[in-house]
């Protein structure tokens, strides 16, 4: 029944977020061009299947990536505050980013990067986030604690945030505001042309995630227990760090750094479902994620002739979701 | 009657590795656990309790010596048969949100489950049994995170019966529970090591209760190292009193318990007025 709803609710957001936006387009009209009927060439079809429609796909699988890959990261560390960005996945994207843009500042303006300029940052954000990857991995062989863990990507974080800095410093004004402009996100830097391979890619994660749903059930005893019934901690734990790896790699160098969804919205979740079980709460997430992502954009294109950074909406939903958490857990304890 | 040995460890030195060499543990330890029978491992804090339960369960490699679990060496096991043939209870205390006892239990099946973890009957039978075993009936669809410390335990143990392994692990399973939760865990734990057939093996400090209890004892110090027997052999052979007797506790060898002693506790209150 809940599923049902998530899934209606999908459906509904998925086509508010193409009726809503700059240009005032009449929802008739914007289901006829959608289904190939009228305006085969006009100003109208750009915006509808060029602009709205992959916005629309990007936002709600850039919310399922991030939901699930927080959801595998709170399992794993047994965390209910960790998430991709607080790992350090993100801001090693980031630090890929940053050296790309501040480092080509010219070349890669702000006003809309060129065909190259986009490669260039996503091979950076890849290279970025698999190498706080195989760091983490590394550490994860000597620090059989995922609380040490979990510390150790909370430093790397911070002094991959250092060094972007430093590069910030050192870059050109113009190089400078095109990462800042990054790194306030955004759903609309996926162009129609790259959605099937943004699809493939968030697709094959998210099965990832989902064929690990008994290994996940079982880690949430910890990690003695998980051992004791049958689990192999190393494997399950290298497999889950290349998931969430490449979900938040590739949502990071589309959309930037977007804070939030992955740490709020599992929580939202649990809250939905009042299950434990993966099963249940893996489906959910990608769902609720989805929902989360287009509600998100929706509040960016809401308001009229200027569109909001992701990043000024994002936590309007995840700050409440997380200071409830936080709270929950302080009552618990008394 | 003679009975069948489950686990046998020899010359077993356990203990931990580390880049500047071995720190060892326990040393040269030879003792058996045997099918049917309740052992309490009795010791002071730091004595190496954890680290031979760790030992024994296969989460850490012994620094030397042998254990043969069934008649084959333990490192021949590979993780799933493991999973068949010991299940532990920690003292960790799982942070679970929004997990029914149910499900926990639930949990203990996963040596048995395929890729997605789906239950047969056979595994629901099996929970049902383990559910019924441990008596917690009535919690079963609690939340694990509204359990007290006795529930929650005995929810835990109730994973151990569903895992359906010949040998239980438990460590301190008795610490920070009430003294009725207490003795209420132990005669579980005593009835099913008789009535199932399990080898069970648990370290406690409630010495009182390990001795009325149990099968057999091990006893472990730094110092004195490891000596096993009944209640009456360790008794009858002094180790009971060498291993625990400080100034303040006497041994009543005719029921083989500690006391107080009263002599202790006078003094205890005239150094004060002194002070």
């Amino acid at each position: 029944m809940k599923f049902v709803i998530l899934c209606v609710s999908l459906v509904l957001l998925f086509f508010a977020n193409l009726f809503v936006g700059s240009v005032e387009i009449p929802p008739q009209q914007v289901i006829d061009i959608l289904f190939n009927n009228g305006d085969p060439d006009g100003p109208l079809r750009f915006i509808v299947v060029g602009s709205r429609l992959p916005q629309a796909i990007t936002a709600a699988l850039a919310g399922a990536a991030l939901t699930v890959s927080g959801l595998m990261l709170q399992t794993a560390f047994r965390n209910p505050l960790a998430g991709p960005s607080i790992l350090g996945i993100t801001s090693g994207s980031s630090l890929g980013v940053a050296f790309v843009i501040l480092f080509l500042g010219g070349s890669v303006s702000a006003a809309g990067y060129s065909w190259g300029g986009y490669a260039a940052i996503l091979i950076g954000s890849f290279v970025g986030s698999i190498a706080i990857m195989g760091l983490l991995l590394l550490f994860s062989m000597w620090l059989k604690n995922d609380l040490m863990l979990l510390i150790a990507g909370i430093m790397v974080g911070y002094l991959t945030s250092s060094v972007i800095t430093l590069l910030n410093y050192l870059s050109t004004a113009e190089g400078v505001h095109g990462y800042a402009m990054w790194g306030m996100g955004n759903f609309n830097g996926v162009a129609l042309g790259q959605i099937p391979m943004f699809s493939i890619a968030i697709g094959a994660g998210l099965l990832l995630s989902i064929l690990m749903v008994k290994p996940l059930n079982i880690i949430l005893l910890g990690e003695n227990y998980a051992l004791n019934l049958g689990i192999r901690m190393q494997w399950v734990r290298n497999m889950l760090l290349i998931t969430t790896g490449l979900l938040t790699s590739v949502v990071t160098a589309f959309c930037g750094p977007i804070s939030f969804i992955g740490l709020a919205v599992p929580h939202v979740v649990r809250m939905i479902f009042r299950v434990s079980d993966h099963r249940i709460i893996i489906p959910g997430c990608i769902l609720t994620g989805g929902v989360i992502g287009l509600i998100c954009n929706l509040l960016c294109i809401l308001p009229e002739n200027i569109v909001l950074p992701l990043n000024g909406v994002t936590p309007l939903i995840g700050v409440p979701v997380i200071m409830y958490v936080i709270f929950k857990e302080r009552f618990k304890k008394r | 009657m003679k009975h069948t040995e489950t686990i046998k460890v020899e010359n077993l030195t356990t203990g931990y590795r580390n880049s500047k060499g071995e720190k060892c543990v326990t040393n040269s330890l030879c003792a058996s656990l045997y099918f049917g029978e309740l052992t309490c491992l009795l010791g002071p804090n730091g004595a190496g309790k954890s680290t031979l339960l760790r030992t024994l369960a296969g989460f850490q490699k012994p620094l030397s010596g042998s254990i043969t679990v069934s008649g084959k060496p333990l490192s021949d096991y590979s993780g799933r048969e493991l999973a068949r043939t010991i299940s532990v209870v920690l003292t960790e205390k799982p942070l679970l949100e929004n997990m029914d006892v149910e499900t926990l239990v639930g949990l203990g099946r996963a040596p048995y489950t395929g890729f997605w973890g789906r239950f047969t009957p056979a595994d629901r039978e099996a929970i049902d049994r383990a559910i019924d075993l441990a008596g917690i009936e009535p919690l079963r669809h609690r939340m694990v995170q509204s359990l007290s410390d006795g529930e929650r335990q005995k929810t835990m143990i109730a994973k151990a019966f569903a895992q359906e392994t010949p040998v239980i692990f438990l460590d301190e399973p008795t610490a920070f529970l009430d003294y009725p939760s207490k003795v209420e865990i132990m005669l579980l734990l005593y009835s099913l090591a008789h009535k199932m057939n399990k080898t069970i093996f648990m370290s406690t400090h409630d010495l009182d209760m390990a001795m009325q209890l149990s099968d057999c004892i091990w006893l472990m110090d730094k110092k004195l190292g490891v000596r096993t027997g009944t209640h009456a052999e360790l008794t009858e052979s002094g180790d009971i009193e060498q291993y625990f007797l400080r100034p303040g506790i006497k041994f009543d060898k005719k029921d083989g318990l500690f006391k107080i002693d009263l002599a202790i506790k006078k003094q205890a209150i005239d150094n004060e007025t002194e002070l």
